[in-house]
């Protein structure tokens, strides 16, 4: 009763404002993408005669032919999809693999050498060689125009890592204790208690590090060379860049804008796919205090 | 292992204390197994860049061999320091850099505080989810696609029978003027603020979402029974229980005042606006990526580490003061 007797003229008035300007952000946040899903299905006549629409006069599905046209754009298209698939499920795997078995060694207590490993691992978050000795390294080491080089040089994000140890430490001592009275090795410990455990969080950073592979278009710029090997997001951006350096013409080259929004389509939606399921866990992985320790 | 006891050691002791440490070390033998690969890793893939750092101080060209930097004779001191900064460019870039860098500070920083506070105030949970999905959304859109939709808003139109992108006609609507706005003006600094703020200010509520949730609702109670109204919650209760993260988060960026969103720079840059959004990162990748000017480009590179770990430290130190949990 008293909540109802509370709720005053004012308390209303706010109440509007607030909500009608999150549904605001939020219409901002979505237009984007439905300003795209609806030019990847119009005319290219139609987008370079309207600013911005939602629905296409006249829907069509040329562009989506052209997308996926064999004798055209296709295998290279669909090929960059094959290849960024593959990368980020093996990527993915060495991240949580490097990522979880470091993350456990350092969650030991007085363990010898712990203390220094950890000091390093925060000092290379704050400092670093830079971009072109890291390339000069993965270069030395033979992985330039490799698969590898996209997947190695990252393989373990510190901040993930500390992340990940901090659940550990956390885990019950005394299940591990009893582990151990049991007969089982560390190793057991880890791979029968600790990661069945901490699947959750792991998914939580899988899917953040997966994400991270299918996004990625900069490590392949870096240090891929052949474009066969491009993974989806260069082959994306070559497309695009074309027109935009010369953007004063549409008549002689060849990707239309159409045809972009719907390679874009093609690109967004398996991130839009695993979205729904990553959403729970966000807030795990934000944690800044997790860093310390 | 009280300290007082270690000066009282005997040999005989000492040994024992050896002996026990080899003992613990084989015990954790899988625990260092377990270790190895994340080792490994940071050896090869951050520690030897940092050896990499000598070629800094070196005329070190495309066909120079890394691992062998240090025995030969191409020393040049800090002579690729001194050309960097007697460079016109070095001034350019620094401009472009604290330009960028402080619109982001200004006008993105406050917006996901902002935005953390009007979803609080939300009462309708299956509403506020809703709303928290969407503003989500864009952080997980990759850059090339976010450049993409930027080139599409942008365009100027081809030919006056066309129309330009969304939001070229509505600077000319409202101004009257043509803009291209990645064209060389400053309206390149606006388009990557504008992308930063869609793609990040959702995201960026998580960590202030987060301490709201942890404020005590009896505190609330209490000052309805008191009389308080909704802004003099917020003022007093709802504020102060967010202050420590706002601070944290604020110091910990103006830490990384010389990070520019270099990949997506790269992606907005031209021939045309280069002038204006050139920054380190992007400059350091065209000389030595690009251009095959190692020892030069890493030179760069390590002025821009350097100025950070210091802004990094500084910061550090001044959230300490300011009764603020550190980074480290």
């Amino acid at each position: 009763m008293i909540s109802i007797k509370r709720r005053s003229i004012g308390d209303i008035i706010a109440d509007v404002i607030i909500y009608a300007l999150l549904t605001l952000i939020a219409v901002v946040m979505v237009i984007p993408f439905i300003y795209v899903i609806a030019a990847s299905f119009a005319t290219e006549r139609e987008i370079q005669t309207r600013p911005i629409f939602f629905i296409p006069e006249e829907p069509t599905l040329e562009a989506y032919k052209t997308v996926f046209d064999m004798n055209g754009m296709g295998t290279t298209v669909l090929r960059s999809l094959l290849i960024s698939l593959c990368v980020t499920g093996v990527g993915t795997f060495i991240n949580l693999f490097f990522t979880a078995t470091m993350a456990y060694g350092l969650s030991r207590q007085n363990l010898i050498g712990k203390k220094p490993l950890l000091n390093m691992v925060l000092f290379t978050m704050v400092f670093g060689g830079g971009m072109i000795p890291l390339f000069l390294v993965v270069k030395g080491l033979g992985l330039y125009d490799t698969y590898a080089a996209l997947i190695l040089p990252g393989c373990i994000s510190a901040y993930n890592m500390l992340i990940v140890r901090n659940f550990f430490l956390e885990l019950p001592r005394e299940l591990e204790e009893a582990a151990s009275i049991d007969g089982c090795s560390d190793i057991g410990i880890f791979a029968k208690i600790a990661l069945p455990l901490s699947l959750p969080c792991l998914a939580t950073f899988g899917l953040f590090y997966a994400v991270g592979h299918w996004n990625n278009y900069f490590g392949a710029l870096l240090y891929l060379n052949d474009p066969k090997k491009f993974p989806f997001q260069l082959v994306l951006r070559n497309l695009v860049m074309q027109t935009a350096e010369t953007s004063t013409s549409i008549d002689e080259l060849p990707p239309t804008d159409t045809l972009k929004m719907a390679v874009i389509v093609i690109g967004t939606v398996p991130i839009l796919c695993v979205y729904p399921f990553l959403q729970k866990h966000f807030a795990a992985g934000v944690m800044v205090g997790a860093v310390k320790g | 292992m009280a300290k007082a006891k270690k000066i009282a050691l005997s040999a005989e002791e000492k040994a024992a204390v050896k002996e026990k440490r080899w003992a613990q070390i084989k015990r954790d033998k899988w625990m260092y197994l377990l270790l190895l690969p994340g080792f490994l890793y940071f050896i090869i893939f951050k520690i030897v860049p940092m050896w990499g750092i000598l070629i800094a101080f070196k005329d070190y060209g495309a066909t120079s061999k890394f691992f062998g930097a240090a025995f030969t004779r191409d020393w040049v001191g800090f002579g690729n320091f001194k050309s960097f900064f007697l460079d016109s460019s070095f001034l350019q870039l620094l401009r472009n850099t604290l330009i960028i860098s402080g619109m982001n500070i200004i006008f993105f920083f406050p917006l996901p505080i902002i935005l953390a506070l009007l979803l609080n105030e939300m009462k309708v949970q299956w509403y506020k989810k809703v709303i928290q999905t969407l503003v989500y959304v864009p952080h997980f859109v990759s850059m090339v696609v976010i450049a993409s939709i930027t080139f599409m808003l942008v365009k100027t139109p081809s030919s006056p029978t066309q129309s330009g992108g969304a939001l070229f006609e509505i600077v000319k609507g409202l101004t009257g003027k043509e803009m291209n706005a990645l064209g060389g003006g400053f309206a390149i600094y606006w388009v990557l603020l504008i992308q930063n703020i869609w793609k990040e200010t959702g995201w960026g509520t998580i960590i202030f979402l987060a301490a709201l949730a942890g404020v005590d609702v009896e505190q609330y109670e209490a000052a309805i029974v008191d009389g308080a109204n909704r802004f003099q919650q917020l003022i007093y209760i709802t504020l102060p229980a967010i202050l420590g993260t706002i601070v944290t988060m604020f110091i910990l960026r103006m830490g990384s005042v010389l990070d520019t969103g270099f990949e997506q720079i790269i992606l907005m840059q031209n021939t045309l606006n280069r002038e204006k959004s050139e920054t380190f990162d992007t400059y350091v990748y065209q000389y030595g990526r690009v251009e095959g000017n190692y020892g030069y480009s890493t030179a760069v590179g390590l002025f821009k580490s350097i100025i950070s770990i210091i802004c990094i430290q500084t910061a550090n130190r001044l959230a300490k003061k300011a009764g603020q949990d550190g980074l480290f």
